[in-house]
C-alpha cells in the first residue's frame, strides 16, 4: 500500500525535523499539517490519533505513528538506511541516540526559562565538543560514512546536529576536519542538495513566535 | 561468535534493568561487573570503552554497546523479539518508546529532592493512568499479546513497567483487568518466571544506597 506521507506537527523544527530529513534523503514526498491552534490537537487527542497524547505523529502505510523514535526507525527500516545487519543497525542505533541526545539539548533550549539560556548553550557547547563531535571525528577518520560502505540514518542526522550546531556556533568545527569533509561530501548529495535549498521542507530555526505557538497549543506542558 | 555477555552498571535497576529483563526473556546468560567506585568509571572512559561517556555497556558479541535504547534494540532483533515485519516492528517501537519513558520517569524519581517527591509521584500515578495504561488495556483487548501473535519486547516491558508501578502503587491496576490478566499469562512463562524468583539477576527498587553510589560514582552530572 502505497498513499500519501502526511506529517502532523507545528510549523517548525522540533522532533519533526529529524523525520523531514530522513524522508528527503529517501526521496520521499510527503504533505504537512501544521498546528497553530490547541484545538487541532485536542481534535487529534479525541479522535485517538495520539497514541500516549503526543506528537509527532506521520501517517504512513495506512498506519498513524507517534513517538519521533519510533517514526524514524520505520522510515530508516523501510528505505534501507538502517545498515547491512544487525551488528551494522547497532553502530547506527549508538551514533544515531547520541546524536538525538544532543538535538534534543538544542531543540529544548528557547523552550525554557530565558534567563538560563546562555548557560545552556555553554552546556550544550562544551557537551558538544568534549564528548559528542570526538567520537563522530575518530569514526570518520577511515571512511566515508560512519557505519559500514553506505549511507546510513547515523550520516543523516549528523549531518543535520552539525549545521544545528553551527547556527549557534559558527567556528565549532574548526577542530575537527574529518567531519567538515564529511559535511562537503554529504551537502554533494543530490537529496540533500535539494532539501538545503530554499523553498523545501527545511524548517529554519526556532524563534520566538515558534516558541509562543508551541507553548499555546501544548500549555499543559508548561506549568 | 558467541563469547558470554557483561553487563557493566551499578547494583541497581536504572537504565540496565529492561536489558536485564529482555535477556533473561530471551534465556541469555549474562554476568555483571558493578560500578562502585568512580576510579571504575574514570578507567571505562580512558579505555575508550564509553562511546559517549555513559553507561549502560554491555559486552556482546565482540561489540562494546552503549546507549540503552541501541542495546535493547540489538537484542530485540537477535533474539526474535521485534516482530515479524517493519510494521509489527513500528508498532512495538511505539509501545516500547513509551514505556521506556513511563518507566525513565520512575528510574528518576529517587534523586528528586525529598520536598519535591510527593508531587512527582503523584504525576507519575496521574500520567500512568491517564496516559499510558489505558493504551495497553485497549492493546490487550482482542489479544494476549501487545502486537502480532508472538512475544515482543513490548510485552516484556508492559510487565516490567507495571510491577513498577504496583510497588509504588499497589491497586494502580484495580480498573485495568485485561492488564491484570496479560500480567498473570506472561508471569507463567518460564523464563520469566525464573528471573522473578529471589536470587534472580533481578534488581531491587531503588533505596538511599543507591542513589549515593549513583552519585559518587558519576559525580559531574550532579553538580
Amino acid at each position: 500500500m502505497s498513499g500519501k506521507v502526511v506529517l502532523h506537527y507545528f510549523n517548525g523544527r522540533g522532533r519533526m525535523e529529524s523525520i523531514r530529513w530522513l524522508l528527503a534523503v529517501a526521496g520521499v514526498q510527503f504533505e504537512e499539517v501544521f498546528f497553530t491552534k490547541k484545538e487541532q490537537f485536542d481534535k487529534l487527542l479525541n479522535d485517538g490519533a495520539l497514541t500516549f497524547q503526543q506528537v509527532p505523529l506521520v501517517e504512513i502505510d495506512g498506519m498513524k505513528l507517534v513517538q519521533s523514535k519510533a517514526i524514524l526507525n520505520y522510515i530508516a527500516g523501510k528505505y534501507n538506511l538502517y545498515g547491512k545487519d544487525l551488528k551494522e543497525r547497532a553502530m547506527i542505533d549508538i551514533y544515531s541516540e547520541g546524536l538525538i541526545d544532543l538535538m534534543e539539548m538544542i531543540i529544548m533550549a528557547p523552550l525554557g526559562p530565558a534567563d538560563n539560556i546562555q548557560k545552556t548553550y555553554s552546556s550544550i557547547e562544551e557537551k558538544a565538543k568534549v564528548r559528542f563531535l570526538p567520537v563522530f571525528e575518530k569514526a570518520l577518520a577511515n571512511s566515508s560514512f560512519l557505519v559500514g560502505k553506505q549511507l546510513s540514518r547515523a550520516d543523516v542526522h549528523l549531518l543535520e546536529a552539525t549545521l544545528m550546531l553551527q547556527e549557534l556556533f559558527p567556528s565549532i568545527l574548526a577542530t575537527f576536519p574529518k567531519i567538515q569533509a564529511f559535511q562537503e561530501q554529504m551537502k554533494a548529495l543530490p537529496a540533500i542538495s535539494k532539501f538545503l535549498q530554499p523553498g523545501s521542507a527545511r524548517k529554519p530555526p526556532p524563534d520566538e513566535e515558534y516558541v509562543r505557538i508551541v507553548k499555546s497549543v501544548l500549555p499543559h506542558l508548561f506549568k
